[in-house]
């Protein structure tokens, strides 16, 4: 009678997915914008609200773009890092500060370390959405045409660093003052 | 010392627990009836160690004992005391605990109330609790001890995830569970069944009020899960098709259609193997349920807990019971018999349908939960499957659902003449589709053909659920006193699906959302009331600061009520949470959150109105409550029986 054995063989075809599922990491979410030109935009600058940051003030250097917010604690956790690399590095690191309390940034920055060259203020989240924003912090490696060459979510780390972001960077580096 | 008690007493728990396993299982196996007698001790004790363990826990949360790791990581001293003690299942360590600790009530309930049944069937049904049992518990000894302690001890803690911090909170896992792991029951009724190779005599009639029982609690506990997102996510959406919402909803499913295929076994002796493979699948889609939460291997706004190393152990855990289950199935289902047959038109025919239905939306929804984790696994990318899936491919074994729903409340047993039956209801029909139309046009204008659809399905199940009491009050031949419980029961759960659907109707079709900014001062309209921006001030809880709206709403120049969202930052995890404020009528709700500051003193707040929302938690409840209703008598009778 093969019709009660149908359930067992449903269920066995089942745990062959969940086997297989469970080796994939579902953080892992490739963007759908490497390879592509940075998203154009025009935002107030967090520090200085008369200024104006645009995207196109990333051309001409590989640079970070990094989406960051009080409310994170994983942003927390990366700040340091962060700073240790403006220190160390001549990468040029923008910030995209995303849907946050304006004065609480501003306090993070003034005790924990400003790392960027300047923080866009993106308010509504509307530019985050622009560029796949899943959850702060993400960073974009940005190569110097302005195309983005690699996002990692969460927390920048020095082994993602070493692993993910230093051989791109060399990769596109046409003089030796890159790194 | 405490946290070593609560440890010890676990692993001692896990020794009578493979006890109860083995001994009854071999004992019927080799015929040796001493061995069978050792499974109701083995649950008592079970049940002794598995509550010190719990306490245990408890007083470690209580104390605040931060060195023990899962305390630091759950808790904090500024935690109000209920929190403390809910925060025991804020993570995936206690929530495995309290799991245990609900098998080993059900197990308990099921030693003490089953002392007329047959010795070795029932212990055979302990034995295969004591199998779900010791797996959990080694499960958790191995790869998830609550009571672990710190190497290094810390001044303070974590705090409890400020989601959970909420009053339906404290109440939504443990009823949630309760229903969950109740299915293991009737799962191991029908496994005992499927070892002894027979079904005893009257099998389903011991099953059923188990099987009600934990869909009852089931029942509450996705409605409090739901008022809970409701309120607290600060969507103002009670649904989102979420996969552990899902993996709620299907044991739901599942054991809605064993609750109504048991009807049929009882009554007429058919459909019997369709019942076992029903109680099979209800308690593998809980333990199921367990697996997509605990692992991640789905992405859900509610895994609190996932860690892949325990995916596998769950998976290994989900073989031994549900691929065992269904190997025995397999071969053994084939002896199991059903007795007698029935005609085309009769009540079995409706409840096969209802049956075929209510599996049918578990394999939608199964396929949309687990869709994206295929293509995944086949390499074919990334994607996610959201509302507008579930919502259309639900609907479509719905309508005919509630169709048959009312037909086969007033169809008889075995055969029924269909002109008899087309003579009785018609008028019923005719009745909903005019009242619904008419009803619905004065109330909120019909707008579009499904609302209108759904909105006489709701009537047509009203109206016939409350037509079978009223035949038997009205008629000359039927007594109302011949109206059993099991009727009432029957009566009054459909009677809230109807509500339920209604709710649902009225609520996606005539909600009122909007976003907008505000300052102090502002005034605007959202349908007929008008809100005004009273007022934005600070305060401060016991471990959280927040920002405080006072909103006044009006209805003309009358003020109905003044609404206060928060938007609070909790102080140790420092994430942002708003607290939405509702006024609630039985009509319907006015919904105001909190969003963020936009500078220049003005804020996005979002205002919702949402008619006949509460007939929706209505509806579930009253169907909960007529669950109830259907099994008093079996349980006032098992109370009085141990008393005796």
């Amino acid at each position: 009678m093969i019709k009660y054995i149908i359930p067992l063989i449903i269920f066995f075809t089942l745990v062959g997915f969940f086997i297989r599922g469970l080796s994939l990491n579902p953080s892992y979410v490739p963007s759908p914008l490497i390879g592509k030109n940075i998203p154009n935009y025009e935002l107030q600058d967090l520090e200085n609200l008369e200024n104006t940051i645009r995207s196109s003030d990333m051309l001409g250097n590989v640079s970070l773009l990094n989406v960051w917010a009080t409310w994170c604690i994983e942003c927390r956790n990366e700040h340091p890092f962060l700073v240790e690399l403006s220190e160390t590095t001549n990468i040029p690191i923008y910030g995209l500060n995303w849907k946050d309390n304006r004065s609480d940034a501003l306090d993070w920055l003034q005790t924990l370390g400003d790392p960027y060259v300047s923080s866009a203020y993106d308010l509504t989240g509307e530019i985050a959405i622009d560029w796949g924003v899943y959850a702060a912090p993400e960073t974009f490696l940005i190569g110097s045409d302005g195309i983005i060459l690699y996002k990692h979510i969460a927390a920048l780390t020095p082994e993602v660093w070493t692993k993910e972001f230093v051989p791109r960077i060399l990769n596109d580096c046409r003089n030796e003052f890159c790194l | 010392m405490i946290p070593e008690i609560g440890q010890f007493s676990l692993i001692i728990a896990f020794f009578l627990s493979l006890t109860m396993a083995i001994y009854p299982i071999v004992g019927s196996l080799l015929n040796k009836k001493e061995l069978l007698l050792y499974a109701r001790p083995m649950a008592i004790g079970q049940f002794f160690f598995i509550m010190i363990s719990f306490f245990s826990l408890a007083i470690s949360f209580l104390l605040s004992d931060f060195t023990v790791s899962y305390v630091t990581y759950n808790s904090n001293t500024s935690l109000p005391f209920f929190y403390k003690f809910s925060a025991i299942w804020g993570g995936h360590e206690g929530s495995l605990l309290l799991w245990l600790t609900i098998l080993s009530v059900w197990t308990l309930l099921v030693s003490l109330f089953t002392k007329k049944l047959p010795e070795r069937y029932i212990s055979l049904v302990l034995g295969v609790l004591g199998i779900i049992s010791s797996s959990l518990l080694i499960f958790t000894l191995l790869t998830s001890n609550p009571f672990e302690r710190l190497l290094l001890p810390v001044s303070d803690g974590n705090d409890l995830n400020p989601l959970l911090q909420d009053p339906a909170m404290v109440m939504h896992p443990p009823i949630l569970y309760i229903g969950y792991v109740g299915f293991s029951v009737p799962f191991a009724f029908a496994v005992a069944a499927l070892l002894d190779g027979k079904l005893e005599k009257g099998w389903a009639s011991w099953m059923t009020p188990w099987t009600v029982a934990s869909w009852v609690f089931l029942t509450l506990g996705i409605t409090l899960g739901s008022w809970w997102a409701y309120y607290e996510l600060g969507w103002g959406g009670w649904w989102f098709w979420d996969p552990v919402e899902n993996a709620s909803f299907m044991p739901w499913l599942a054991g809605t259609a064993l609750i109504h295929s048991l009807q049929v076994t009882k009554t007429r002796g058919l459909f019997k193997s369709w019942t076992i493979l029903l109680a099979i699948l209800a308690f593998s889609l809980s333990l199921l349920g367990t697996f997509l939460v605990r692992s991640g291997i789905l992405i859900s706004v509610h895994a609190f807990a996932t860690d892949p190393q325990r995916g596998i152990f769950i998976l290994a855990l989900l073989s031994l019971i549900s691929g065992g289950a269904l190997f025995l199935y397999a071969f053994r289902a084939r002896t199991i018999k059903d007795e007698g047959s029935f005609d085309l038109v009769s009540r079995e025919s409706f409840l096969l349908i209802n049956n075929i239905l209510l599996i049918v939306s578990v394999l939608v929804i199964l396929i949309g939960t687990l869709y994206p984790l295929f293509l995944d696994a086949l390499g074919m990318g990334k994607i996610s499957v959201g509302p507008p899936y579930f919502n259309l491919v639900f609907i479509i074994p719905m309508i005919p659902l509630s169709l048959f729903l009312g037909i086969g409340m007033h169809a008889s047993w075995k055969k029924t003449s269909l002109s008899k039956l087309i003579n009785k209801l018609s008028l019923l029909v005719l009745l909903s589709i005019i009242f619904g139309y008419l009803i619905l046009d004065f109330t909120f204008g019909v707008s579009n053909f499904l609302t209108l659809i759904g909105f006489i399905l709701g009537l047509w199940i009203i109206l016939s659920s409350i037509s079978k009491p009223a035949e038997y009050i009205f008629s000359n031949k039927l007594k109302i006193s011949n109206f059993t419980n099991k009727l009432w029961g029957m009566t009054v759960s459909h009677f809230g699906m109807g509500i339920f659907i209604i709710g649902v109707t009225i609520t996606s079709t005539y909600s009122i959302e909007t976003d907008r900014s505000a300052r102090v001062g502002d005034s605007w309209d959202v349908g007929i009331y008008s809100f005004t921006f009273d007022d934005l001030r600070s305060v401060s809880g016991p471990n959280y600061e927040a920002q405080e709206a006072a909103i006044s709403v009006f209805n003309g120049n009358n003020l109905i009520t003044q609404l206060l969202p928060q938007k609070r930052i909790y102080s140790v995890q420092q994430s942002p949470m708003t607290e939405a404020d509702i006024d609630n009528r039985l009509a319907r709700d006015i919904f105001v959150a909190l969003g963020e500051p936009l500078g220049d003193g003005s804020w996005s707040l979002r205002v919702q109105i949402k008619p006949l929302i509460r007939f929706i938690w209505l509806g579930a409840i009253i169907m909960a409550l007529g669950g109830l209703i259907s099994i008093s008598r079996s349980l006032s009778e098992s109370v009085r029986n141990k008393y005796d």
